[in-house]
Formats: C-alpha cells, sequence, structure tokens
C-alpha cells in the first residue's frame, strides 16, 4: 500500500510531461491501428473503388472509354452464360459451406466436450493440413479423385466398380469436396471458441429440468454455439463463391466458377470493365446472399425455442 | 412433522481414487423437512448433494427417495430439481421461457402450462417481469428465476447448491426468510447445500454438519450450537471457549470434570464421548459469559483482566486474560450497557449458566 502510494505521484507527473494527445484511450487506439488500417485502406479500398470504376466503363479496344454506362451490368446480369456461372458459384459455395459446418460441428464438439487435457493438441492437429500449400492439398485431390486415382483403384479391387469412373474428377462434386476439405479448420475452430464459451452448467440444469442428452444439445448446446456456426458459414461461404484456383484445378468444364470468367476478362478477353462489373456482381450478391443466411438462421433459432 | 423419511443415505461413499469426498455417509432426511448440509470447502457436502440429484454416482452405499433405491437413475429422471449456485438461467430464454423449460417435456396444454409458470414467478415475487431477458436480471432475481424454474416441476426435494453465496448480505438475510416462508409455504422437502452457519441455523429443520468426507453430527439448529458432539463442529458453528478439563467423575450419561477457573462441573455427555485418560475439554459460547457490573454478584462467576476489545455494532468482544488459563476468554456482550466502553487493561468478574458448559470429545 505505502509503495503504491508513494509511486502514485510519479506517474502523474510523468503522464503530465506527455502531449495531451496521446494520452486519451481513443488517440491511443487509433494510433495502434493506423498501420494496418492505412495498408488495408490502400490495398483493400482503393482497389475496390477502382474496380468499380471500371464497372462503368468500356473497353474499347486497347483504351478505355470513361463514359458512364450500365451497359456491362447489363451483360453480367442477362448474358446467360455469366448468369449460369454465377448461380453455380453460390450454389457450390453454399453446398461447400453447409457440409463444412455439418462435418466440423461434431469434431469441435468432441473437442469442446471430450477433449480434456488434449485439447491444444486436437487443434494443433488440425492446422496440420495447413503445412502444405494450399496448391498442393488441391493437386492431392486430383490424385485422389482422378482417372487412376486412388479412389477409383480402391473401389475397383474392392469390386464395386468395374472400370474406373470419370464421375469424381473434373465436375462440380469435386469442387465441392476439394473446398470442403480445404475450408474445414476455418469452420471448426469458430465453432469450438462458441462450444468453449458454453457454461456446463446449464446444460446440467436442462439435464435436471428433465431433459436426455438429445433434447439439452438441441434446447441449450446448439442455440447457444449459433453465433460461432454463423460466422463459421460466412468464413467458408464468402471467399468460396469467389474462389479460382479449385474449379480451375479439379472443376473441369462443368465446375467452372465466376471468379474463372472475371480472370477471363481481365486475362484473355481483355475486357476490363466487364471484368470489373462481374466482380462488383458477385460482391453484392454474396452480400445478399450471406445476410439473408444468417437472417435465415437467427429466425429459424428463434422459432426453435 | 409427519416423520416419514424421504431421502436415506445408506453408507454411501464417493472415492476419486484413493481421495474419498465422502466416507461411508449415512443419513435420514425426512418429508417437508428443510434440512442443511453444513461444513467447510471440500468436506463433501455438494457431492452428496450433486449424488442425491444424480450429476454424480456413490462409489459405493445407495440413496432412496421416497422410499426407491436411486442407483443409476440418471438426473433428468429423478422427482429432484436443482438451485445451482451459479443459478444457471439460460442466457438465450426470457424470465417466463426459462421457467417452462422443463415443463416443455410435460407437455401441457399452452393455458395450464402459462397458469403454472405464473403461478411459480408468483411464488417468488416475479410475476411482473415474465417478459425480462436472462441477462438483464439482478443477481437477486436471478436467484429467483432459478428457484422458480426448479419448484414449478413440483419436485418430491428440492436442492439447493449455495444458492444465496452470490448475493450480498442484505439481500442475504432478506433471502434467507423468503426461503424459509417458501418452503414452509409448498411443503416440498429442501437440501440446503451451505458454508454459512448462520444460514443454515437460521433456516433450517435440522443441520447435517459435516468434514472431511463425514458427518459429524446431525441436530436440530439450536442443538447444534449448544451441544456440539465435538470440538470441531463447536468451533465452526459459531465462536466458543475451549477450557482444559480433568475428568474425575464419569457414568453412562454425564461426567463431572475439575477446571482450574470454573471449578467442578458435572454435564452431559455427547453421544460419541470417548474418554481418553484424564484430560477432557469443555466449551463455553462467548454469549454465556456476562461482564457483572459494579457490585453486582453471581452465584457462578469468575474474575479477569480485558486485554484486548473488538467493537461489532450492536455487541462488543472483550479478550479476558483469567490467572491459570492458557487461553484467553472471548466474551461477547450486547452494547446496551456500555460494554464498548470497558477500557483494555481494566480488571473485570464475568457470570455464567453452570448449563452452558458443555463437554466436547476432541
Amino acid at each position: 500500500m505505502t509503495i503504491a502510494a508513494e509511486g502514485k505521484p510519479d506517474d502523474s507527473a510523468q503522464q503530465a510531461g506527455r502531449p495531451a494527445l496521446l494520452q486519451s484511450e481513443a488517440a491511443q487506439g487509433i494510433a495502434l491501428i493506423s498501420p494496418t488500417f492505412l495498408y488495408a485502406l490502400a490495398m483493400l479500398a482503393v482497389p475496390i473503388l477502382v474496380t468499380f470504376a471500371h464497372s462503368f466503363w468500356t473497353q474499347n479496344y486497347m483504351d478505355i472509354d470513361r463514359t458512364f454506362t450500365l451497359e456491362n451490368y447489363r451483360i453480367a446480369l442477362t448474358e446467360p452464360i455469366y448468369r449460369d456461372l454465377l448461380w453455380r458459384s453460390l450454389f457450390i459455395s453454399l453446398t461447400v459451406s453447409f457440409v463444412t459446418v455439418v462435418l466440423a460441428y461434431p469434431i469441435a464438439y468432441y473437442i469442446s466436450f471430450h477433449g480434456g487435457r488434449h485439447k491444444g493438441l486436437w487443434l494443433f492437429i488440425i492446422t496440420i493440413p495447413f503445412w502444405t500449400s494450399y496448391l498442393l492439398r488441391v493437386m492431392s485431390w486430383k490424385v485422389i479423385l482422378g482417372f487412376n486415382g486412388v479412389l477409383n483403384s480402391g473401389l475397383m479391387a474392392l469390386g464395386i466398380i468395374s472400370e474406373p469412373s470419370t464421375a469424381f474428377l473434373y465436375n462440380t462434386n469435386a469442387v465441392i469436396i476439394t473446398l470442403t476439405h480445404a475450408w474445414a479448420a476455418f469452420a471448426i475452430l469458430p465453432i469450438f471458441v462458441s462450444l468453449e464459451k458454453v457454461d456446463r452448467t446449464l446444460i446440467e440444469a436442462a439435464t435436471d429440468l428433465g431433459d436426455g442428452a438429445v433434447r439439452r444439445f438441441l434446447r441449450v448446446t446448439l442455440p447457444l454455439s449459433m453465433p460461432g456456426a454463423i460466422s463459421a458459414l460466412m468464413i467458408v461461404m464468402i471467399p468460396t463463391v469467389g474462389d479460382y484456383v479449385t474449379p480451375r484445378l479439379v472443376g473441369g468444364k462443368d465446375g467452372v466458377m465466376i471468379a474463372n470468367a472475371i480472370q477471363a476478362q481481365f486475362g484473355k478477353a481483355a475486357n476490363w470493365p466487364l471484368g470489373a462489373a462481374l466482380s462488383v456482381t458477385s460482391m453484392v450478391v454474396v452480400t445478399a446472399m450471406a445476410g439473408a443466411t444468417v437472417f435465415i438462421l437467427r429466425w429459424a433459432a428463434r422459432q426453435a425455442r | 412433522m409427519p416423520e416419514t423419511p424421504m431421502i436415506k443415505i445408506d453408507h454411501v461413499t464417493r472415492a476419486y481414487g484413493a481421495f474419498k469426498a465422502l466416507d461411508d455417509a449415512s443419513l435420514t432426511i425426512q418429508k417437508g423437512e428443510f434440512f442443511s448440509l453444513l461444513g467447510p470447502s471440500g468436506c463433501g457436502k455438494t457431492t452428496l448433494l450433486r449424488m442425491i440429484g444424480g450429476f454424480d454416482n456413490p462409489t459405493s452405499g445407495t440413496i432412496y427417495l421416497d422410499g426407491q433405491a436411486m442407483n443409476g437413475i440418471p438426473a433428468n429422471r429423478r422427482p429432484t430439481n436443482m438451485v445451482f449456485q451459479s443459478y444457471a438461467i439460460f442466457p438465450h430464454l426470457n424470465v417466463a421461457q426459462n421457467v417452462a423449460y422443463g415443463l416443455k417435456r410435460l407437455r401441457l396444454d399452452a393455458v395450464e402450462e402459462k397458469r403454472r409458470v405464473e403461478e411459480a414467478l408468483g411464488q417468488v415475487s416475479m410475476a411482473h417481469l415474465g417478459k425480462r431477458g436472462a441477462t438483464e436480471l439482478s443477481g437477486g432475481q436471478r436467484q429467483r428465476v432459478a428457484l422458480a424454474r426448479a419448484l414449478v416441476m413440483r419436485p418430491k426435494v428440492l436442492l439447493l447448491d449455495e444458492p444465496l453465496s452470490a448475493l450480498d448480505k442484505k439481500l442475504r438475510e432478506q433471502m434467507q426468510v423468503e426461503l424459509r416462508k417458501l418452503q414452509q409455504a409448498v411443503g416440498i422437502t429442501f437440501i440446503l447445500v451451505t458454508h454459512d452457519q448462520y444460514e443454515a441455523l437460521a433456516m433450517s429443520d435440522r443441520i447435517a454438519v459435516m468434514f472431511s468426507g463425514n458427518i459429524a453430527q446431525v441436530a436440530t439448529p439450536k442443538d447444534i450450537y449448544q451441544r456440539p458432539v465435538n470440538r470441531q463442529v463447536a468451533d465452526f458453528v459459531g465462536g466458543m471457549n475451549f477450557v482444559a478439563a480433568e475428568i474425575v467423575g464419569e457414568d453412562s450419561g454425564t461426567i463431572t470434570v475439575e477446571t482450574t477457573s470454573f471449578g467442578r462441573v458435572k454435564t452431559e455427555k455427547p453421544v460419541q464421548f470417548v474418554t481418553k485418560g484424564k484430560a477432557a475439554t469443555l466449551g463455553i459460547r462467548p454469549e454465556r459469559l456476562r461482564v457483572l457490573w459494579d457490585d453486582a454478584t453471581d452465584k457462578y462467576e469468575i474474575a479477569g483482566k480485558v486485554v484486548d476489545r473488538h467493537y461489532f455494532g450492536e455487541i462488543t468482544h472483550l479478550i479476558v486474560e483469567v490467572p491459570g488459563m492458557e487461553q484467553p476468554l472471548s466474551v461477547s456482550e450486547t452494547n446496551n450497557f456500555g460494554a464498548d466502553d470497558i477500557p483494555v487493561g481494566a480488571p473485570i468478574r464475568l457470570a455464567y449458566d453452570p448449563d452452558a458448559l458443555v463437554a466436547l470429545a476432541d
């Protein structure tokens, strides 16, 4: 006590010596985030604005005609090819995110409720696939799903099929399988965190009030871990819509997604404004889809009570 | 009170490896009784409560509930309900939904369910707060919701795990009175776990005092306080002056001891009393020693000197050194007559009632 009391005047003297600006906590906070913030502004906000601007211009062979036009959006929204690609991308990302969350939930549940002292070890094991590059992981799925791949040889050895099937690779399913695997860890972590926050006494209370294992899961654990499941869904859904590498490598003709079309416009087709319009369109659609998903899940959770 | 056993604990042991949280405990709790399990932390009281509720299982022994053995019956199938120490209010549900939680399984019609929820909320004076969210409640309100949520199930036994320990003193005292009233109104058997002796004394019909996995004494609050069986119980429940004594006579029900300061005392022998040689311990509560003012005299009195004084508002604790005694006596005197003004160092005479002296097993 005495020491603290003696220390105090010194402290305030030192604080008074600092510029007043740095004393406010808000100012300190802003100072702390400003490098990242400025970097994000330069690398994220500015490119988005550039893309947005481009989407209202026209490609005129080698130059860009900067008169305002909605023609790019007309093409993006009405041309069957882009509309189909967008729908397929949404379908794939929605499927991938739901499948990923449904598969990740039991793993997160197991680690949180039965991991015991080894929770840290389990989480560490889950990150092991990330020790190799994303590209290598996608390529290895090619090895598994391919014509002479592990899956086909295995099924043939078991006598389930007589000749290699081409149904596994170069289609939508291949993209879904590969993306689900790639994003699993990102889904497990937020679900795990929200399950960790569920007060175990609440589960005992539900038991005390007559609930068996299934009912108390549905009535207490699931609703309370919903925020984690929703963030997992978003974490997977939003980036997978725009995934480019996976459909390119394992998607074949049927697995092409909107990002591949956008890449084509910025690359070979050399029509930046149309590419930009496709980008903006998919951004808007993804936002709408994510919002709708959150809304629907929250509504469903309320109804379930 | 009709003497029908509601709970019978029959030689129950709960071991964790070599450590016995509860060691061969036997106990009978009557129907409609307000029963407390009192003891310091780690004495096994919560373990016993959780085993009655079905959250833990005995390593050996049997718990009977209303005549039925409970071995292997999970918590969700037992006619008991629990008020948890942390209250365990479901944060995603409002007050009425919390109370209705257990009723959903009974599939009552909506009107009946609503009636029972309102009745339970009424019993805990929360009728107007049914729509309030669980996270918007004060500590006392959370406690009431937890109570209503358990009572609405109409359990045979209500288990309360230190329900008042999170409340501030004033609210705790108010809730003690309310809980007691509520128990008498609903007539359900209440089993309260607490480490607060005053709480146990104020609310219970009977108390079991527990130490390190063993039940030391089961008795009414008055007997626990006035006739503790051993030194440990005497020391845990309220303050106690211990006086070294020598046994000079003993028969089946009484013992006679000789002390330097209190003279020769004949007293009731506690149940578990085992004589070890000639040495014995006598106990007297600080408030059973009375200050003799001015020229007042008493048939039984001892003289000493005040060496310290602690002021507690309505009472003062005087620490009195008595010649020939190893430990100074602690005296609790009300401040009506000016005990707070007795100077340290002053000579003092104390009166006592020999009936207040109890023989204690070690």
